[in-house]
């Protein structure tokens, strides 16, 4: 990017937290509570400037958990602005991953266009945290339809369809099951709400 | 804009930042007073201190090594859009990085940045607030430089004769005299 470039991108970035410290420690204790309580969406609380096509609840997350170690991936439809990429770059110094499998994070806003999902970084039995967390987002959640989740989290199953969400994206994700530890975790969002699917909850029909 | 004018325009802004950067909180502190419209405007990042590594070379051409870490502030901010229509393409940002850990004077030295980008009023806050901060930083450097001249102690090698030289085999050197 030319000076020039990234002189105009500067005026029109949207900002970051109006108070750093306390909204991303009141976004990462929903995070939190999200990855703790897999499948019930939790409401994050508001951000002042939405880059590109972000929701509200994904900008947040990313102000919140990205940072100069975090490499991160965007999708197509939020990579083409560049936008997003120049924000997260001025806020947070993260660095944009050109592969997902280099990705700590992904950002997905076109999730039927996702990658199969063991293109991404799944950790190592030393490491299985450094497995990539993935934050799509969707239209909506259903609770009617989609598969059923139990698991550590969950005092009863329940059923959670994110909508817009292509099905091969569940079997996909059984076939990365039976490699725990290893896996993803992956954050759904719908404006500001996010529901969590960590690697430990179980996927049935 | 053309190529080579960007560049230039990057020189000039580059030099008022630095001369900015150097100026004293109080100095920019009466400069803000001093203006006719103060402009409303708002943080893109907020005054925030960190550590860089400042790195040097032995004479300007050895090895690279680490100087040492120094405080820095630094702070970006975006004027309040100058008309009703105007729209955030045309808000001005400022961006300062200071030596040291003055939150105030990181926010001053970027409005002033972000005012100075305005062709309008660039010329105006040249003449009164970069160029007499840049005299005064001169004449300090110089005075400065004054004081530490006067105890320079000189080394250098006398360089021998060229007849001398030619005359005598090579190796011998200064053990010869």
């Amino acid at each position: 990017m030319s000076p020039a470039a990234r002189e105009a991108a500067l005026r029109s970035l949207p900002p970051a937290f109006a108070e750093e410290v306390l909204d991303a420690q009141a976004c990462f204790r929903e995070a939190m509570e999200a990855m703790a309580r897999p499948g019930v969406p939790r409401r994050l609380p508001a951000v002042p400037g939405l880059p590109g096509p972000l929701q509200p609840a994904t900008a947040a997350l990313l102000l919140t958990l990205c940072d100069l170690d975090t490499p991160v991936w965007l999708d197509h439809a939020v990579c083409d602005s560049g936008e997003v990429a120049a924000w997260l770059r001025f806020h947070r110094g993260a660095p944009i991953a050109g592969r997902p499998e280099e990705a700590a994070f992904a950002v997905v806003a076109d999730p039927a266009s996702l990658p199969p999902l063991d293109h991404f970084r799944l950790g190592d039995p030393e490491y299985p945290d450094r497995g990539a967390t993935l934050l799509i987002q969707v239209a909506d959640f259903r609770d009617d339809r989609g598969p059923l989740w139990s698991g550590p989290g969950l005092a009863a199953p329940l059923r959670l369809q994110p909508l817009g969400l292509p099905d091969r994206v569940w079997a996909e994700r059984r076939a990365l099951a039976s490699l725990f530890p290893l896996g993803l975790d992956l954050i759904f969002t719908a404006g500001s709400r996010l529901v969590a699917l960590p690697r430990s909850t179980r996927l049935e029909d | 804009m053309g190529q080579a004018q960007g560049a230039g325009q990057q020189w000039v802004r580059r030099r008022w930042m630095g001369v900015l950067a150097r100026a004293s909180t109080a100095t920019l502190e009466q400069a803000w007073a001093a203006l006719e419209a103060r402009p409303a405007y708002d943080f893109l990042r907020r005054p925030e201190i960190g550590m860089v590594m400042v790195r040097a070379r032995a004479g300007g051409n050895g090895q690279r090594f680490n100087l040492g870490e120094m405080t820095v502030t630094r702070c970006t901010l975006r004027l309040a859009a100058a008309g009703p229509d105007a729209g955030p393409e045309q808000a001005l940002a400022g961006t300062a990085y200071v030596a040291g850990r003055d939150a105030r004077k990181a926010e001053l030295a970027a409005v002033f940045d972000a005012l100075l980008q305005d062709p309008a009023r660039r010329p105006a806050l040249l003449a009164a607030v970069v160029e007499p901060l840049a005299a005064e930083q001169a004449a300090a450097r110089r005075a400065a430089g004054a004081r530490a001249a006067a105890s320079k102690v000189e080394f250098f090698t006398v360089a021998r004769e060229a007849g001398e030289a030619a005359g005598e085999t090579a190796g011998a050197g200064e053990s010869g005299r």
